[in-house]
């Protein structure tokens, strides 16, 4: 194929976004308008997927080591400790440690001046990779010799290992129907768009243009609105985000933290940019599929 | 060269026959006129040579090509062997005359160059010389249809259909595209022309052999160039 027809081809592409400028208009705002409401929930649940995740790495269990060891041998377990799978951190405290940290909690410490060391056990503090596996984890702790009692609180985890699967039904519901949704209006904004195409398309047709001839200015117009829309909507995403984050971090910045946009702009481009790019070539090409029959 | 032996065809879901058993061939080089009533099939014959729809039965062959036959991507190349003037003269709106034009030379794969040396040559054939630039909203029903007759011979076809091409134009516009059409079937080339039209005055005032179609079918074929049917 030489290299002067693909030109032209291509060149007709871009003039046909002009000569339909209402339309290519209407299918990017179509595009932009879905991709942000689509993004913005999912944005929404990795917040608030983040969030669950800094409360949970929080969630302490504690597990004390039998009275009759000495530090060394406490010292010793937290080999065993760290070898369970489901741990993601173990900090050992010693009885003394434990004493004077109960102590700087109190106003008057001077109250624990003569309570022994030996009123304390030696402890080790862990966090876990996976909170919905306290349960099992705490069995294994308890079957390491040494651990005389490990404390977790299976309320809290349970609480939270709900929230999470609510918050990721909930999500996942949202984000499919949006996705229908939007399907379902961007491939009606292209078919729109094609059906005004109708006599044009068969014109071609008839002067003996064979499909791919047909569909190529077609191809190269979706791609060029969708990767369009794709980067109006990351960049209307961007602002939209950082005014609502700037507006949650000053009302409740001590107890939630928002995502920076710029830890996932790439992310987030690259899905805005690939789902444009998607639809705008497939839509225009699926669209004018019925056209190309005569 | 077509040719129609005992060709029939029905519309999806009609139950008369449009095409009933229809013979009539036409040579290289030849121009007739094809006439018949309203619904008597002259549009039908344009879409079975044109590969718009498809015969049920009979042989039907253009410009070699086998249209009982023909795969549906061979169909682009058999519609390159033809030029098409409609009387709607279906110009692409969005493109100027030039590009309209030009348009139909790219299809077939053309250069550059040869488009910028054959498209003018053509537009000043049918008398469009100064009117590249222009949209065909911006000229009138006459010169939107020369363009349709430069876009239908820019590349030299065997074949030149033309479906009611004087229906939009004035009786002086008519007879101006007729000796147009008349040129062209006259040239070195012999571009075979068939041109389906209602007007009587201006079939009989050419000597060119006439076929008149009712219901489907052939019902008069003469070479002496005068249109004796009567429309009912």
């Amino acid at each position: 194929m030489r290299s002067s027809k693909i030109g032209y081809l291509i060149k007709e592409g871009f003039k046909s976004i002009l000569t339909h400028g209402f339309m290519s208009f209407a299918s990017v705002t179509i595009i932009v308008a879905c991709l942000v409401i689509m993004g913005s929930f999912a944005l929404i649940a990795v917040n608030v997927d983040s969030m669950l995740d800094d409360l949970e790495s929080q969630n302490q269990v504690v597990a004390y080591v039998e009275e009759t060891f000495t530090e060394d041998q406490a010292r010793a377990l937290q080999t065993q400790i760290e070898y369970i799978s489901n741990i993601r951190s173990c900090q050992f405290v010693s009885r003394q440690q434990a004493k004077e940290e109960l102590a700087a909690s109190y106003e008057d410490s001077s109250m624990f001046q003569d309570v022994p060391d030996t009123a304390f056990r030696d402890r080790f503090i862990i966090y876990l990779q996976d909170i919905s596996l306290t349960e099992q984890t705490q069995s294994q702790l308890y079957e390491i010799i040494g651990i005389a009692e490990v404390r977790a609180d299976l309320q809290v985890a349970r609480g939270f290992v709900t929230v999470r699967n609510v918050i990721s039904a909930v999500s996942l519901i949202l984000v499919v129907v949006l996705v229908i949704v939007s399907v379902f209006i961007m491939s009606n904004t292209v078919k729109l768009a094609t059906l005004s195409r109708r006599d044009e398309i068969a014109i071609m047709k008839i002067v003996g243009a064979s499909n791919w001839f047909i569909r190529f200015p077609f191809v190269v117009e979706g791609l060029v609105l969708g990767l369009l829309g794709g980067a109006l909507a990351f960049l209307l995403e961007w602002g939209v985000y950082d005014v609502v984050a700037t507006r949650i971090m000053s009302m409740l910045g001590g107890l939630i933290n928002v995502i920076p946009f710029g830890s996932i702009s790439v992310a987030v481009m690259a899905v805005y940019m690939g789902v444009g790019l998607v639809v705008g070539v497939f839509g225009s090409s699926i669209a004018i599929r019925n056209y190309l029959q005569v | 060269m077509v040719l129609f032996e005992n060709v029939s065809m029905t519309y999806p879901g009609g139950d008369v026959p449009a095409i009933d058993d229809m013979s009539f061939a036409i040579e290289d080089g030849e121009f007739v006129f094809l006439v018949g009533p309203s619904g008597s099939g002259k549009t039908s014959i344009i879409k079975l040579i044109t590969g718009e729809v498809m015969a049920d039965s009979g042989t039907l062959s253009v410009n070699g090509f086998d249209l009982r036959h023909i795969r549906r991507r061979k169909l682009p190349r058999m519609r390159r062997t033809l030029g098409v003037i409609f009387q709607d003269y279906r110009l692409i709106d969005e493109m100027t005359i030039y590009d309209n034009v030009a348009f139909a030379m790219h299809i077939v794969g053309a250069s550059n160059r040869e488009i910028r040396l054959r498209v003018p040559y053509v537009l000043d054939l049918v008398g469009l010389s100064g009117r590249e630039k222009r949209y065909p909203r911006e000229v009138s029903g006459g010169e939107q249809q020369r363009a349709a007759v430069a876009r239908a011979i820019v590349n030299s076809p065997q074949l030149l259909i033309a479906d009611e091409p004087t229906g939009n134009l004035d009786p002086a516009r008519s007879l101006e595209l007729m000796l147009l059409m008349d040129r062209i079937n006259d040239n070195e080339i012999g571009t075979t022309v068939l041109v389906v039209t209602h007007e009587k005055e201006l079939v009989n005032s050419f000597s060119k052999r006439v076929i008149a179609i009712e219901d489907g079918q052939v019902i008069s074929d003469g070479m002496d160039g005068y249109y004796s049917y009567e429309i009912q």
